[in-house]
């Protein structure tokens, strides 16, 4: 009842998105403003009815109403509470009904905003209920979350269970609420077009919204990162996925349209490159819902997939990145934008780094698709490795590092470097006594990550001399820099935590990639191995019981240099029954700012270390799990799979002794990995410190102050 | 000055291409040097023998994991044949397995050949999904008359 109820209202939805279009399409024609309010209320509405299908969908899944097929394909009566309700988003068509939630609830905080002049406001109310209408469309008809089976299963098929896992949860609405914030933006942009009007109030409207899009993603790709590095267990934290790129490619599009924003909101200049940047955001967003859903590219992070699904997002990405861009094609021209500005300044700066960032973003999109183009043209499958973007990446994001701290210490209008320069001797000296120490000191030698290192710290302590000069420390009494402080607005205190997170996380990321160790090897209980200056000793391994899984479990005793015990590290490996999956638990021993990683492989019987056993046989994974597992494989599928039988043992049986078990043991030791995780953190917070900035709210008072006081800002 | 043109659009779109031109220059000169060496084509081992693979050439190798050719040696060391419907290939692998490389199922290792002809790969693709294929493995199979559509893995052979 409640399901169908549910289905009720993801209809009503698409009606109401529909009619959102409508009314605000006439009422902006007419100029009638009851029209356009029945177009916002329509868009208020819409949201009231995705919200209640939503939590239909989560009552079936909190009771377990294995009659709804995606509940009996993704969960399972014993899985524990959370991760039920974070079933409803864990399958295609729950993180589509994520998608339409998110849509629309940024479209009804939009019609609810106040401040929007009456064109603008209902052209961008009508694109983000066009938007809302085609995501919700989709769902209803080809992706229904809430369809119901003929003959409703005992038990469900349980989700994956590497997707049971807190941060897993929590990453699909962080990232939705990044990648459809920018639907927001999308609007606007379109809006703008049709008005044919942006201005620095336009640019002052789309701040909070990109803002707000831009920290989300960016908590949620940390969160999909964190969850990749301590879930696949190799002990890693990107890998230029094509799924990590279509999170990516979006973040560099927000990155760079956050900065064109800021010059257009100040200078007017920028006008129509903020607004393609505006669309690409994005545009790249539902390239991402596309790439990953669709299955059309090889990647580790890949799920099942139906092509008829793929071809259709294509189509919606098709007509609403194609609408988005013709309109900007056709009125583009119409937008006026003339303002010269001088190489050397602020705006100045801000170009570069767009068009950097611009291109850095071009190269992970060629990398990303180049597969896919390259077998539509030939047929030859081909794949782009980690180094491609390395490189590329590297090469064009470093050039933007180098000159962030002197671009935002560069005036408006007209800069002065030689100055700007004179005042980062501080963070230059840093630099370079860190390329020295890191290079002279790390072994094995490494310039490059030494250079890295360099530039994690430049950009660091040029974001404190830019926050030191807006404060006048140590060049005015210290009451007026207390004041000054107090006086700074939030945004430049995001500015700064921004830029202090990308220089955390470049220090973070070169010296893990560059000094980061690996050991692997097939320890019997009591044995020892050797990891940088560690030592782990594998004390015992017993077999245990989780909610709906079964582990064996490793004990692993690791040490320092010192011998001084840093932790136990327990790594698993656990069978879930439910869906016949095993899944290795990795074991993370943090230490300030370090990891020792911890994987404990398959169980290997009969390998002495006499070598009397010789090389075992059989079927993939260790003997009791594999067996259970291919049962309970064929009992979930119903027998439709084949399984083999284990195959015969060749020569003579190795010796049973369960005292000659060995057990792979891989381990890692990542330096310095946390701050790769706390960099984005850091610049999510400053994204949010700035969205709280009250001239983002007050956007008049603060025009005036500023306008009354602009010897004071000097 | 006097060089510089004198209207404002001008002017504009000189600095524009200015600061534009090196960075496109850099971004696709520094493309094409980092692909030369970072693309990797899909073979099954039918169409490496066909390619005749040269030595040492990085590539990714898919097909099925031969029944009963899994050979775990205790130093860690994994042997195992990839195989299509044609050819087989031999692969070692020294590392941990997905959770999910299974007999009988597809895989993609990612490597190169020795001068022996064996296939030492240095990953192999791991999968959240059971059901999960390759695409590039699927089109591969599919071609060979081996694809019987989700759900049914085709079976090789037992070992000889």
């Amino acid at each position: 009842m409640i399901d169908e109820l549910g289905q009720f209202a993801l209809i009503l939805a698409l009606m109401l998105s529909l009619a959102q279009a409508g009314f605000s399409i006439a009422g902006r024609a007419r100029r009638d403003a009851a029209l356009t309010g029945a177009g916002e209320g329509a868009a208020m509405g819409a949201f009231v009815a995705i919200a209640l299908g939503f939590a239909a969908l989560i009552h079936a899944f909190v009771t377990s109403d294995f009659s709804v097929m995606n509940v009996a394909a993704n969960s399972h009566t014993a899985k524990p509470l959370i991760y039920k309700i974070a079933g409803a988003w864990g399958s295609h068509e729950g993180s589509m009904l994520l998608w339409c939630l998110m849509l629309t609830g940024y479209g009804a905080v939009m019609a609810a905003a106040r401040r929007l002049p009456f064109g603008l406001k209902a052209s961008a109310v009508a694109t983000q209920g066009l938007l809302g209408a085609l995501f919700i469309g989709y769902m209803v008809f080809a992706s229904n979350p809430l369809n119901r089976l003929a003959s409703p299963p005992f038990q469900g098929d349980s989700l994956n269970p590497l997707l049971q896992d807190p941060a897993l949860a929590g990453h699909p609405p962080f990232l939705y609420a990044g990648y459809v914030g920018f639907s927001v933006v999308f609007s606007l942009s379109a809006a703008a077009l049709v008005e044919g009007r942006v201005d620095p109030a336009w640019a002052r409207w789309i701040r909070p919204w990109t803002l707000a899009a831009w920290s989300f993603l960016t908590i949620g790709i940390t969160m999909g990162s964190y969850w990749a590095y301590y879930e696949l267990g190799w002990g890693g934290w990107w890998a230029w996925d094509p799924v990590e790129n279509a999170s990516f490619m979006p973040w560099l599009m927000g990155t760079a349209l956050l900065h064109s924003a800021a010059v257009t909101e100040k200078r007017g200049a920028l006008a129509s490159w903020t607004v393609l940047l505006g669309i690409g955001a994005f545009t790249l967003s539902m390239m991402g819902a596309f790439l990953v859903r669709s299955g059309v590219l090889t990647s580790v992070h890949s799920f099942a997939i139906d092509p008829k699904r793929g071809v259709l997002l294509l189509g919606i990405l098709g007509v609403a990145a194609g609408g988005g861009l013709a309109l900007y094609a056709w009125r583009a021209p119409t937008l006026k934008d003339e303002a010269v500005f001088a190489p050397v300044s602020r705006e100045g700066a801000l170009f570069l780094n767009n068009i950097l960032l611009a291109a850095a973003t071009a190269v992970v999109l060629i990398g990303t698709l180049l597969p896919l183009i390259r077998s539509a043209i030939d047929g030859t499958p081909i794949s782009v490795g980690a180094p491609y973007f390395n490189t590329t990446f590297g090469a064009l994001v470093s050039p933007a590092l180098i000159a962030l701290p002197a671009g935002a210490l560069l005036a408006w209008k007209r800069g002065d470097l030689p100055a700007a320069l004179r005042r980062l001797w501080i963070a230059g000296l840093a630099a370079a006594v860190a390329i020295l120490a890191t290079f002279s000191l790390v072994t094995p030698r490494s310039l490059l990550a030494a250079c890295g290192i360099g530039l994690g710290v430049w950009v660091i302590f040029g974001a404190l001399a830019e926050a030191a000069e807006r404060v006048r420390l140590f060049r005015a009494p210290l009451q007026e820099v207390g004041r000054r402080t107090l006086g700074l607005p939030r945004g430049a205190w995001g500015m700064t935590l921004a830029h202090i997170g990308i220089g955390v996380f470049a220090l973070g990321a070169s010296f893990e990639t560059a000094w980061r160790a690996e050991a692997t090897e097939a320890l019997g209980l009591g044995q020892t191995m050797h990891l940088g200056g560690y030592t782990l000793r594998l004390e015992r391994v017993a077999q245990e019981f989780g909610p709906n899984f079964e582990a064996e479990r490793a004990y692993i005793r690791v040490t320092d240099a010192s011998g001084a015990l840093l932790c136990e590290a327990e790594p698993d490996r656990r069978l879930y029954a439910a869906g016949g999956q095993t899944v290795s638990g990795v074991a993370i021993c943090p230490r300030l700012l370090d990891d020792v990683y911890v994987v404990s492989g398959e169980k290997r019987l009969g390998s002495s270390p006499a070598g009397g056993g010789g090389p075992q046989r059989g079927g993939g994974g260790s003997l009791p799990s594999s067996a259970a597992a291919n049962q309970a494989l064929s009992a979930a599928s119903g027998g439709a799979r084949v399984i083999a039988p284990p195959p015969p043992l060749r020569g003579p049986p190795p010796p049973t002794g369960e005292e000659n078990a060995t057990y792979l043991v891989r381990a890692y030791w990542n330096p310095w990995v946390h701050f790769v995780f706390a960099g984005p953190l850091i610049m999510a917070l400053g994204g949010l410190v700035s969205l709280t900035d009250r001239r983002l709210r007050f956007a008049v008072t603060a025009r005036v102050r500023a306008a009354l006081a602009p010897a004071a800002a000097e | 000055m006097s060089l510089l043109p004198k209207s404002r659009t001008a002017r504009r779109r000189l600095m524009t291409l200015s600061v534009a031109a090196p960075v496109l220059v850099l971004a696709v000169a520094v493309a094409l040097y980092a692909m030369r060496g970072s693309i990797s084509f899909f073979y099954t081992p039918s169409q490496a023998a066909a390619a005749h693979v040269p030595t040492g050439q990085a590539i990714q190798l898919g097909g099925m994991v031969r029944m009963g050719s899994v050979v775990k040696k205790p130093d860690g060391e994994i042997d195992f044949v990839v195989a299509d419907k044609r050819a087989t290939s031999p692969v070692t692998f020294k590392g941990e397995l997905p959770d999910l490389f299974r007999e009988g199922q597809g895989v993609v290792a990612i490597g190169a050949y020795d001068p022996d002809g064996v296939f030492v790969a240095k990953q192999i693709l791991a999968k959240h999904d059971e059901k999960y294929m390759p695409p590039e493995l699927a089109a591969a199979l599919k071609k060979q008359g081996e694809w019987r559509g989700d759900g049914a893995q085709p079976t090789y052979g037992a070992a000889p």
